[in-house]
């Protein structure tokens, strides 16, 4: 059984920080089909299209009949811990500051042997099951979880180095007064965020679901308007360092395209609000979130984008709006880069059209805003890095990997 | 087809340079003052070298071919060879060959390694493509953490305990103890074995290798030419190599000489009762239990009872690792595939650095080497006779 995780102390102002360190992360071109599969939370090693071979570790052959069609799918996890061993010495600055490692062997049930992290209830002799998971470098790693979930097991240290989970942790919701902010103030207080910072840009003014949010507990209303960079600027002064998630749930949804749009004041308040937000968002508490990737149970883990889809391709519709989203997913792809070094996590959250005011003429499906603040934190808990929230999220996903140039028609009509 | 005889090509001239901690040469360094030590010591000069094998990690960006200029060496026929444990013995057989064969008359082989104080750990990460992708990110342990599991798995399989390792351990240590560059010559008890500190469980420190700097090398030439210098040789009776053997284990419990022994005692006209010692690649001492195995000493799964029933000192019943082997010598890189076969051919020459196996006139040497992701791949073994 793990051990459950102990709330942590007040940390003392003058202790020294730990400073993020990462282990490998160089990999192989090939092997980096391992890191899709982890980002998004597959399960996948390459297969032989022409003998069904698994294979692992990645190869540029098929090592049972030379054959290069050898993609990556997803296969069972299922198979058997064969031997574990505790690394004690190791010459890597990361696993030094956290040994004893358990590491072992697993002869999957689907052929391969995988040599993989283990939770700490991974049994040897015993069944366990694979995921993939991003360590602190970013690149995909193996762990072996027992066949069953067990008791507090998303609290074990070595899995919990590779996800992002709230538990304990000080979020950051930074807008409030929308439906998906407040939805996810109740998720992660749920989830037993410790302290669920929620922004607000003129409290004063009355808005719908303000007594509820209120009501959840652990919440504390900070002053925060993302248009505004020294409200930003004052709030990662002053709480910057108590906060470990950031979600950025400001919002901005018109309908309109490119050309058939009268002026630039619309874009520009979108713009401000999406792009400029998150800009003013990531200088504030970025650096201050890479510094603190390794401070502990608590320690900084991810600042979270909610994104369109149609950031991905364009929906000409809300075609404006679109443009927008897509630069938001660019910097996002920036901040990973950046922010790497801390081992912290820029997560992208892609939503198809959300069941709110601003998407009134949109049919179904659509997704809740507590689907999706449900789904921002499972994903925190699995330590994903791509979600696709809805059936038109998914359906995009998977239309764009066919064939783009379809999408882009098909979006047309 | 039948395999054709080593007749008329013999090794001779057994070279070490004193091993060192560490170095600030590089391995260009440590590979020259082998080849030095060669030519002086069978009174040859450079042009007469006319073959050259070289095993390294640590030479790059160089090659064979860039340390022909290095040295200024015209061979007429080359070889890299970097096999890890299996290059002493990959280097005989194919310099054996290339002697018979006229196609060299004098190939000078050659492996050694420098040990900065970072080289190990530059080494382990980029070892390989595998140890890159899917090794070396789970805790960074190195060999140690791949050896620990294959050590784990054994001693699940064939109830071996630690207390059989210790046993392999302590008698190289006492082989060890008249070496004068062996890196550990302190003797080793039972206790401080089994107290040792832990490195990746169940391995402890005295399991383990120390990486160190320096060379090993030798000659391969027809017999009258090693007559003609004055140098005692040594025969090949047989050898054996092989490589990814066994891909379907789930966990290496043997190694590829299971595929190759029958041949390696037939080719030899000898039996493993008729070798008076034996070198196995010692890398792990549980390596060592499994050649015990493999080579044809006992069962599979009757190492632990064979060593138990042993001793393995150069005065025992069952002379082993006669210089101390790696886990005392040290482990300077690549030359650790040379080691036990230069320490055989100063065996089988009468001209042992440390104290003489008694009667010793036939020999099994094998090596093991490349971990290249949960296991090593490459296996060989050579039987050798004392010159008639
Ligand atoms: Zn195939």
């Amino acid at each position: 059984m793990t051990e459950p995780l102990v709330r942590p102390r007040r940390k003392n102002p003058l202790k020294r920080t730990r400073l993020p360190l990462r282990p490998q992360g160089v990999r192989s071109r090939t092997a980096h089909g391992l890191t899709a599969a982890a980002a998004e939370g597959r399960f996948a090693l390459q297969i032989c299209l022409d003998c069904d071979t698994v294979i692992y570790p990645p190869r540029d052959a098929c090592p049972s009949c030379l054959s290069a069609r050898i993609p990556f799918r997803e296969v069972a996890r299922g198979g058997t811990l064969i031997a574990e061993t505790a690394v004690r010495t190791t010459t890597d600055p990361y696993f030094r500051e956290r040994t004893p490692w358990r590491v072992g062997t697993v002869k999957l049930d689907v052929g391969p042997v995988v040599v993989a992290h283990l939770h700490g209830d991974a049994v040897e002799g015993g069944r366990v099951r694979l995921e993939l998971k991003l360590d602190k470098s970013g690149s995909a790693v193996a762990i072996a979880l027992p066949e069953k979930d067990t008791e507090n097991m998303a609290d074990d240290p070595h899995l919990r180095e590779m996800t992002c989970d709230p538990k304990f942790r000080r979020v950051l919701i930074t807008d409030g007064r929308t439906g998906v902010g407040q939805a996810m103030a109740k998720a992660f207080s749920d989830a037993g965020a410790a302290i669920v910072f929620v922004g607000l840009a003129d409290p004063w003014k009355p808005f719908a679901g303000m007594a509820g949010l209120r009501k959840i507990e652990r919440v504390e209303i900070v002053p925060l308007d993302v248009t505004d960079t020294e409200s930003v600027t004052e709030l990662a002064e002053q709480n910057g360092a108590r906060i470990d998630i950031v979600v950025n749930t400001a919002e901005h949804i018109r309908a309109g395209g490119v050309v058939d749009r009268h002026g630039l004041t619309i874009a520009r308040e979108e713009i401000d609000v999406r792009y400029l937000g998150l800009l003013r968002l990531a200088q504030a508490f970025g650096p201050i979130l890479r510094f603190r990737g390794a401070d502990g149970v608590n320690s900084a883990a991810a600042f979270v984008n909610l994104l369109s889809v149609h950031a991905l391709m364009n929906w000409p519709a809300y075609g404006g709006y679109c443009a927008t989203e897509a630069a938001c997913l660019s910097a996002a792809q920036c901040m990973r880069a950046e922010l790497r070094p801390g081992g912290v996590k820029v997560v992208t959250v892609f939503f198809g059209p959300l069941d709110i005011d601003w998407f009134q003429t949109v049919p179904p499906p659509k997704v809740t805003p507590a689907a999706l603040a449900d789904a921002v934190v499972r994903a925190l808990q699995r330590g994903l890095e791509d979600v696709f929230v809805g059936d038109v999220a998914e359906d995009i996903r998977q239309r764009l990997a066919v064939n783009p140039k379809a999408l882009e028609r098909e979006m047309a009509n | 087809m039948q395999r054709k005889s080593y007749e008329g090509a013999v090794a001779c001239l057994p070279v070490t340079i004193p091993y060192r901690r560490y170095s600030t040469n590089s391995a260009q360094w440590w590979l020259g003052r082998a080849l030095h030590e060669l030519i002086k010591r069978a009174g040859l000069r450079l042009k007469d070298i006319d073959g050259f094998a070289v095993s390294s990690f640590t030479v790059g960006p160089d090659t064979a071919v860039g340390l022909t200029q290095h040295f200024g060496l015209s061979p007429r026929w080359l070889d890299h060879i970097p096999f890890g444990g299996a290059s002493g013995i990959v280097a005989l057989r194919r310099a054996a060959r290339a002697v018979q064969a006229g196609d060299a008359d004098i190939v000078a082989c050659v492996a050694g390694d420098t040990n900065h104080v970072d080289s190990f750990r530059k080494t382990l990460s980029t070892f390989s493509r595998f140890a890159q992708d899917a090794v070396y990110p789970y805790g960074s342990g190195g060999a140690n953490a791949s050896f620990a599991l294959i050590t784990k798995h054994y001693m699940n399989s064939y109830g071996a305990k630690r207390e059989d390792f210790a046993k392999i351990c302590i008698a190289q240590r006492d082989n060890a103890m008249s070496i004068p560059h062996a890196m550990m010559k302190k003797k080793l008890t039972l206790d401080e074995y089994m107290s040792a500190r832990p490195i990746a469980d169940p391995i402890h420190l005295f399991d383990c290798v120390m990486p160190c700097a320096g060379a090993e090398a030798f000659l391969v030439c027809r017999e009258d030419v090693a007559k003609s210098l004055n140098l005692p040789s040594i025969r090949i009776l047989s050898t054996i190599e092989r490589h990814n053997a066994f891909p379907n284990d789930p966990m290496q419990i043997r190694g590829g000489w299971e595929l190759d022994i029958g041949e390696l005692w037939s080719m030899a006209a000898l039996t493993p009762k008729d070798v008076d010692f034996v070198q196995t690649y010692d890398d792990y001492p549980v390596i060592s239990m499994m050649q015990f195995e493999d080579l044809g000493f006992c069962a599979k799964g009757a190492g632990p009872d064979f060593v138990r029933s042993h001793t393995l000192t150069n005065d025992g019943t069952f002379p082993h690792n006669t210089s101390g082997g790696q886990l005392s010598v040290g482990q300077a890189g690549a030359a650790g595939g040379f080691l036990g076969l230069v320490e055989a051919m100063r065996q089988l020459t009468s001209q042992p650095l440390g104290s003489q196996v008694p009667n010793a006139n036939a020999c099994l040497v094998s090596g093991f080497g490349m971990i290249n992701y949960d296991r090593g791949l490459s296996s060989c073994a050579a039987v050798l006779a004392r010159a008639a």
